[in-house]
């Protein structure tokens, strides 16, 4: 029975934009509004699939994956505005509107090569991977862990929504990027496109769970079960946990960066909120809620907390970072191991 | 060369100006099964703190096979062939017996080999001999997380032996265990004492009686006394701080 859940699971994903395109008012039909807010549950659930490698398998709590995953975003946001080309408001063939604004005379060195989509794929990995390195190898290799190491990367996320806040910066201040017209000579915001970059986010996820899947069954994923226990005493048999430790950080902020890098051309929108310290925490409520050290858990999390947060802000949005609060605090005390824990009891 | 075994000489360890240890000098040599006893606080747990790089003495000297422990990294250390068992047994509760003996089994240790690690037949059957040898072959696939508490203690010294270390490092064994499981023990320690160094930290006499070697008495965090068990235990300093109480 059990084996046939996930690939369930995944048909029934799969089959909402075919449903899509039925006719208008036909009783199965599903609505434009749902395969949107799908395709970003999407990404959502493989933001917390990184995220649960790095905390429910090695125990690196991360208060600042919200950071990978805008970064990814980012560097796809430069690529899609760059192919915005002549057609921005100020008609500047190269120059995207905002640089125009500022009196930008040329393209800053940091936007070069963007023009070019599988390099700006590679950096929505590259930079989340290389940012993680840094502050994984200066925390890890000074022993930072729990609380500290949370708070650092909380503070991480939020000085770099503080400088993206920035005109200077060169990322479109606190508008960001949008008005995006194609991808890979797709236009955007059509029926066709919005199937594809779902498709393209439903292939990334599965890719994603069955990699970590893979991965956590092997000996290096006991071994970060043991770092997460008893980081230690693994030391002394021999493990440098720092190498182990970094390895799962940086890949867990590459596959946030690939999920932010999916985001943004489905919503049509990043800007420095993205940055947000509230975002992390929420992601951490995914997991935890899910059931944090079970993939599954972390994909069950990131659904549902967010059926929970699209129904109330339709009618009361003001309570939803009450609620988030709420459940940051009683996920851990009521159900410690998550949905998955209360279904597997 | 089989290496000059561990020296320590003139350690010492300062603890916000406490001297947990002052100026401990102590020799084991290659093979050798060593007891080492002592009133609480004497300081043996912070001996072995300083051996596995935990701890940075002050001054003084401690080498192992003619490497410089206080500069090295805890990882490293290990890598040398120095195993500890701690005080309070550690296993991995979420792993069972079998993995945790697989993490501790002698192989590459970076993250891609662990990713590229497959179980040979003969790391399988390495295993499983020690396994068999801490008596908890029947156990290999249960949670450690299970175990009793005499059990854990077994299986961490099965997951020292998987690392066939040069020195092995025991804190308090037989703590809590029933009588049985403390001779199990002492014949366990015995046979593999010879093919490397054995340091072993224990309160209970009757099992230090029962390893039947070298006594080292520690202290006030230095060397009180040393010699067969019944030697130490008619040193009348001996007697005054510690067996006499
Ligand atoms: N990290 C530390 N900071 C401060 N004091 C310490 C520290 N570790 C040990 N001590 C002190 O050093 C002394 C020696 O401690 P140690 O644990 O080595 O004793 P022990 O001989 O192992 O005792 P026991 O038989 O109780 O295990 C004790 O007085 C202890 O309080
Ligand atoms: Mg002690």
């Amino acid at each position: 029975m059990r084996r046939f859940l996930l690939p369930g699971i995944v048909a029934l994903l799969a089959l909402l934009p075919l449903l899509n395109l039925l006719p208008e008012g036909h009783p199965i039909r599903v609505s434009d509004f749902v395969v949107s807010v799908a395709g970003k549950w999407l990404c959502y659930a493989i933001l917390a699939l990184a995220l649960d490698l790095a905390w429910g398998y090695a125990g690196i709590l991360s208060l600042g994956h919200g950071a990978f995953f805008a970064l990814g975003g980012y560097a796809i946001g430069m690529h899609l505005m760059r192919l915005i080309g002549p057609r921005g408001t100020y008609g500047h063939p190269v120059l995207p509107d905002f640089m125009v604004f500022l009196g930008y005379q040329e393209l800053p060195w940091f936007w070069w090569g963007f023009g070019h989509f599988p390099f700006a794929l590679l950096m929505a990995l590259l930079v989340p991977g290389l940012l993680a390195f840094a502050v994984g190898y200066l925390a890890f290799r000074s022993r930072i862990t729990g609380v500290y190491l949370s708070i650092i990367t909380q503070a991480m996320t939020y000085a770099l929504m503080l400088a993206f806040f920035r005109n200077d910066m060169g990322f479109g201040g606190n508008n960001g990027f949008t008005d995006f017209k194609e991808l890979v000579g797709m236009p955007l915001n059509t029926p066709f496109a919005r199937s594809v970059l779902y498709f393209a986010a439903l292939a990334a996820l599965v890719g994603c769970f069955l990699l970590s899947a893979a991965m956590t069954r092997t000996k290096f994923g006991r071994v970060l079960a043991a770092i997460r226990d008893a980081e230690s005493r693994v030391r002394f048999l021999g493990y440098d946990t720092l190498r182990h430790k970094l390895f799962v950080f940086v890949l867990s902020a590459m596959m946030a960066g690939l999920a932010g890098a999916l985001y943004v051309p489905l919503v049509g929108i990043i800007n420095p909120g993205e940055f947000s310290p509230a975002n992390s925490i929420e992601a951490v409520v995914w997991v935890a809620f899910g059931g944090r050290g079970t993939l599954v858990g972390a994909v069950l999390g990131a659904f549902s907390v967010n059926a929970l947060k699209t129904w109330l802000t339709s009618f009361a949005p003001d309570l939803w970072l009450i609620v988030l609060g709420v459940l940051f605090i009683a996920v851990p005390l009521l159900m410690p191991r998550g949905l998955v824990g209360m279904l597997r009891r | 060369m089989t290496g000059e075994g561990l020296y320590l000489d003139g350690v010492t360890v300062v603890f916000d100006g406490f001297r947990a240890l002052n100026t401990l000098s102590l020799l084991v040599a290659p093979g050798e099964l060593r007891a080492v006893i002592g009133p609480n606080g004497a300081g043996k747990t912070t001996m072995m703190d300083v051996i596995t790089g935990k701890t940075r003495p002050v001054s003084g000297i401690a080498r192992f096979d003619g490497h410089d422990l206080t500069r090295m990294e805890e990882s490293v250390i290990a890598n040398l062939g120095i195993g500890r068992k701690f005080q309070k047994p550690t296993v991995f509760d979420a792993l069972t017996v079998f993995e945790n003996l697989e993490l501790a089994l002698k192989a590459p240790r970076g993250p891609v080999a662990c990713l590229r690690w497959r179980l040979s037949g003969a790391a399988r059957s390495a295993i499983e001999r020690t396994a068999e040898q801490v008596g908890l072959a029947e156990r290999a696939s249960d949670p450690a997380g299970r175990l009793s508490h005499g059990q854990r203690q077994w299986l961490e010294i099965g997951m020292l032996l998987m690392q066939d270390p040069k020195l092995v490092l025991v804190d308090e064994p037989v703590a809590g265990m029933t009588d049985h499981e403390t001779a199990e023990t002492a014949r366990l320690l015995v046979g593999i004492a010879g093919e490397r160094s054995v340091v072993v930290v224990e309160h209970d006499l009757d099992f230090v009686r029962a390893l039947g070697c070298r006594v080292t008495v520690l202290h006030e965090g230095t060397m009180l006394s040393e010699g067969s068990i019944d030697h130490v235990q008619a040193d009348p300093r001996v007697v005054e701080v510690y067996l006499g109480r």
